[in-house]
C-alpha cells in the first residue's frame, strides 16, 4: 500500500521509498524514513495535495509523491491523545 | 556589590552586548545563523544585532542571506542569517545559499536554530552540520511554545550527546540571548571544547574511495575547508557539487551570493512606524 491510499482515520509506518536520487533524498529530508509514523492530517478541496503530520510536523505532499512512499497501516485507530 | 559569581554569570555580560546593526566594518568574527525554515532565525539576528530583519511565520521568508552586526566583550561579530533548509544535501537556491556558506564561508560559528517543539526533525540538519564544522552552538528556540504543547527538553543532555552547547530560547522575549552570547564566545575561544556527534564509516573499502577522492580534491582546491564532505557528495552524486569541481568553481560558492538586503528592510521599517 502507497501513502497516497491512507485513509484519514489511520495510522501507517512508513516501510520503503520508491523513488530514488534528490526526490528520496528531499522525502527523507522531511523525515519520511522507514519507520517513521504518519498520519493524514488535512485534504485540500481538491484531494491533491494532502498534508500528513509527520514527527510532530505537518508537511504536505502531492498525490504523486505520496505514491512513492510504501506503508503498513499500523492501527486501526488514531489516538486522540493530541 | 558584584560578587564574583555575578561576574561568571551571563546575566552580567548582557550589558556587553552593544547591537550594531548593518555595520558589519572590521569585524573579528563571523557568526552563521542556520537552522530548518521558520524556526526563528531571523528573530535570532533581530535580538542579536538590533535589526529588524522582517520575521514571519511562513518559510521562505529569507532567500538570500542578511547581514548584520554586534559587539560583544570588546569583540566585532558579524552575523549572518541564512534560508531556512531541511537539509545540507537537498537542491533549491534557498537551500543553496545557506549550504554554499556553511561550507565554504567558513564562519568562526554556526549557530543552528532548532524548534524545541519539532526537535527530532530538526536535528537531520543540526547533525549534517556538525559533519562538515565542529564550531557549533544549538539555539533550542521556542522552548516556551514547547512547554505549551508539554515538551519538555533536558537541553544538558542533548549538548552531551551533541558535544556542542545547546542553549535554550525564547528568542522573540530575548530569553537566552546572554546565554547564547556567553556560548558562541566559548566556542570560538576554545573555552568550551566541543565534540561534535559524527557518525562512524564502518565500510573500509567505502574509506579507501573516499582518501583518494579527498586527495584529489586537495590537489586542485587546496584552500578547501570541507574536502571530505565534497567527497562524500561526489560519491552520492550531487549533481550542483559535480558541475562545480567540473568547471573549478567549487570554493567561489560562498561569495557568489553574497547579498545584503537588510539595507531595503531598514526604509521599510521606518515607514511603518
Amino acid at each position: 500500500m502507497t501513502l497516497d491510499q491512507l485513509k484519514p482515520d489511520l495510522t501507517a509506518t512508513v516501510t520503503h521509498l520508491t523513488t530514488t536520487g534528490a526526490n528520496r533524498r528531499r522525502l527523507m529530508d522531511l523525515g519520511l524514513l522507514p519507520g517513521t509514523r504518519v498520519e493524514v492530517e488535512m485534504i485540500s478541496p481538491l484531494g491533491d495535495p494532502v498534508a500528513y503530520r509527520v514527527r510532530g510536523a505537518v508537511i504536505a505532499l502531492r498525490r504523486k509523491q505520496a505514491r512513492e512512499i510504501e506503508i503498513a497501516v499500523a492501527q486501526e485507530e488514531k489516538t486522540h491523545a493530541d | 556589590m558584584l560578587t564574583d559569581a555575578c561576574q561568571t554569570c551571563p546575566i552580567y555580560n548582557e550589558s556587553a552586548l552593544k547591537k550594531l546593526g548593518v555595520n558589519t566594518e572590521n569585524f573579528d568574527f563571523v557568526v552563521a545563523l542556520a537552522g530548518n525554515p521558520n524556526t526563528g532565525k531571523s528573530t535570532v539576528f533581530n535580538a542579536l544585532t538590533g535589526l529588524r530583519q522582517h520575521t514571519g511565520n511562513w518559510p521562505g521568508k529569507t532567500v538570500a542571506r542578511a547581514e548584520g552586526g554586534f559587539e560583544y566583550n570588546d569583540h566585532n561579530f558579524k552575523v549572518v542569517d541564512l534560508p531556512g533548509t531541511y537539509s545540507l544535501l537537498s537542491t533549491s537556491t534557498d537551500e543553496e545559499i545557506a549550504r554554499d556558506f556553511i561550507l565554504f564561508g567558513q564562519p568562526d560559528v554556526t549557530i543552528v536554530v532548532v524548534d524545541a517543539t519539532r526537535l527530532e526533525r530538526n536535528l537531520n540538519l543540526a547533525l549534517q552540520i556538525l559533519e562538515i564544522t565542529d564550531r557549533v552552538v544549538v539555539a533550542l528556540n521556542l522552548i516556551d511554545e514547547a512547554a505549551r504543547h508539554g515538551i519538555k527538553v533536558d537541553e544538558r543532555h542533548l549538548a552531551r550527546e551533541l558535544g556542542v552547547p545547546v542553549v535554550p530560547m525564547v528568542a522573540r522575549r530575548m530569553v537566552g540571548v546572554p546565554q547564547l552570547l556567553q556560548a558562541v564566545e566559548e566556542v570560538i575561544l576554545g573555552t568550551y571544547p566541543t565534540r561534535p556527534h559524527r557518525i562512524k564509516q564502518q565500510d573500509t573499502r567505502l574509506e579507501q574511495v573516499i582518501g583518494q577522492l579527498v586527495n584529489a580534491i586537495e590537489t586542485q582546491f587546496p584552500s578547501l575547508p570541507n574536502a571530505r564532505w565534497v567527497a562524500l557528495r561526489l560519491l552520492d552524486g550531487d549533481a550542483s557539487i559535480e558541475e562545480a569541481v567540473r568547471n573549478h568553481t567549487l570554493g567561489d560558492l560562498a561569495r557568489s551570493n553574497v547579498i545584503a538586503p537588510v539595507g531595503d528592510v531598514i526604509p521599510l521599517q521606518a515607514v511603518a512606524s
